[in-house]
């Protein structure tokens, strides 16, 4: 168990290192995100109490297209040289392999989020410095949802030639609670709705959502890169 | 004790059977050059060795930790060569995989370009970098999928090298490769694969080293 973690981490830091010189997904999810909010900003006219009743939605369908982005790219930077026989063929069970990729994309999709928030406050005149922590924990089991779901069918869709196409088709059905449920919380949040995050039943939704289709793909890993 | 056997092993792509009922078994410490035609099932059978693929039927038995050298080199174009080296090493949990990595590119003279990016290599460069990756850990069982294709003579070289000491240590070797007279100088053993099946298997002898096609011609299915 230990060294399958350690593995994962190995995968994680080898995946995180290669992006960063490479900025091959990050930059183009990145300014997608901004494009995006700010597109937004100038196609609608309306008052700012309208705006935080949408800021929710907003927001996390620009995470999950972005999301899209990034995992797409998480099992396809394998395929040059083979990587990716290598990786099965060392003694790390598959289901660290998806840990690290998974993990990586997280962290990327995160950046890519953060970066995002202050341009989104800007642009919509919403202020969300004063909830940011509470916001913080809804991004990281909303991001990590994301970040699964997108790391398994990356895997499963790696071969396929029409992959860019095929991962989103297949994606944003499976989002659709993950994505409610950050959404309802996120517009509470920003709108100054009581949330409690210890007892919301959307934020158990998200944790229930995590732990099911985490463990699930990390036992389905195996049948899925080995054919 | 085999290191490696192959019990009736079938391998369907849709309805065609790329294996059908191929029979492989490899002792320890032995060199088996695997021959064949191209689409006789060399590939796939290695692939299943390897665990990159599931046979359909059939028994798979790997005794031992796995060093693997496919068609392509295996290596992360956006990592330096001591980068790729050493995240193989902790892959394979090695206790010091810098250690390991520095000792392995100076088996195949890369050291000089240790922190060179592996796309900026040439291609001999890389099968180099390929080669020490497979060796890194010191594998009990090397499966190498056509090793000396595209090697220029200082890859082949060094390839030799790693193979011969390899060997010696006990290791368990296993190749395919079209380039029989090579591959003849450092099996011990030889099996020929024909349209899915093994249709010889058995120690190298005098006459295959003498003449290459002597195989092909004795036991194939269709004479060369």
């Amino acid at each position: 168990m230990t060294g399958g973690i350690r593995a994962a981490i190995s995968i994680a830091k080898k995946d995180l290192r290669t992006e960063f010189r490479t900025k091959e997904s990050i930059n183009a999810s990145a300014s997608f995100a901004l494009v995006i909010l700010v597109l937004f900003s100038f196609a609608f006219d309306i008052a700012r109490e309208e705006f935080y009743a949408i800021s929710g939605g907003l927001l996390w369908l620009v995470y999950s297209f972005a999301g899209a982005m990034i995992v797409n790219r998480s099992f396809a930077r394998e395929l040059p040289n083979d990587c990716l026989d290598v990786l099965i063929a060392s003694p790390v069970p598959a289901w660290s392999i998806f840990l690290g990729k998974a993990v990586a994309a997280f962290v990327l999709l995160l950046c890519v989020e953060l970066l995002s928030l202050p341009v989104f406050g800007l642009f919509y005149n919403i202020r969300w410095l004063g909830v940011f922590w509470p916001l913080f924990a809804i991004m990281m089991l909303a991001t990590w949802g994301i970040t699964v779901v997108g790391a398994g069918l990356s895997a499963l869709t790696v071969n396929v030639r029409l992959r860019e196409l095929m991962l989103p088709a297949l994606l944003y059905p499976l989002l659709i609670p993950v994505l409610i449920a950050a959404m309802q919380l996120t517009t509470a949040l920003l709108g100054s709705d009581p949330v409690n995050l210890a007892t919301d039943s959307e934020m158990r939704l998200l944790l229930v959502f995590d732990i099911v289709y985490t463990s699930l793909a990390m036992y389905l890993i195996e049948f899925i890169l080995v054919l | 004790m085999y290191a490696v056997a192959a019990d009736r092993v079938w391998k369907y792509f849709g309805d065609y059977p790329a294996l059908r009922g191929a029979d492989l078994h490899v002792k320890k410490g032995a060199c088996l050059a695997l021959l064949g035609r191209n689409g006789a099932g060399k590939t796939t059978l290695l692939r299943i060795l390897a665990r990159l693929s599931r046979p359909s039927k059939g028994e798979i038995q790997v005794a031992g930790q796995l060093g693997y050298l496919g068609h392509g080199i295996g290596v992360y174009d956006d990592l330096s060569a001591l980068e790729n080296l050493i995240l193989f090493g902790e892959l394979q949990g090695l206790a010091n995989p810098a250690e390991a990595a520095r000792e392995a590119l100076e088996r195949v003279g890369l050291t000089r370009v240790k922190d060179g990016m592996a796309r900026e290599f040439s291609r001999g460069m890389r099968q180099r970098l390929a080669v020490a990756r497979a060796f890194l850990h010191h594998p009990d069982i090397l499966l190498l999928d056509e090793p000396f294709t595209s090697l220029d003579d200082k890859a082949v070289a060094v390839l030799q090298t790693l193979l011969a000491e390899a060997l010696a240590g006990g290791a368990t070797i296993i190749m395919s490769t079209h380039q029989i007279r090579e591959a003849m100088e450092l099996a011990t053993h030889v099996a020929l694969l024909e349209r899915g099946k093994v249709v010889y298997a058995g120690e190298r002898t005098a006459e295959m080293l003498a003449d290459p096609g002597w195989l092909y011609r004795t036991h194939g299915e269709s004479p060369a």
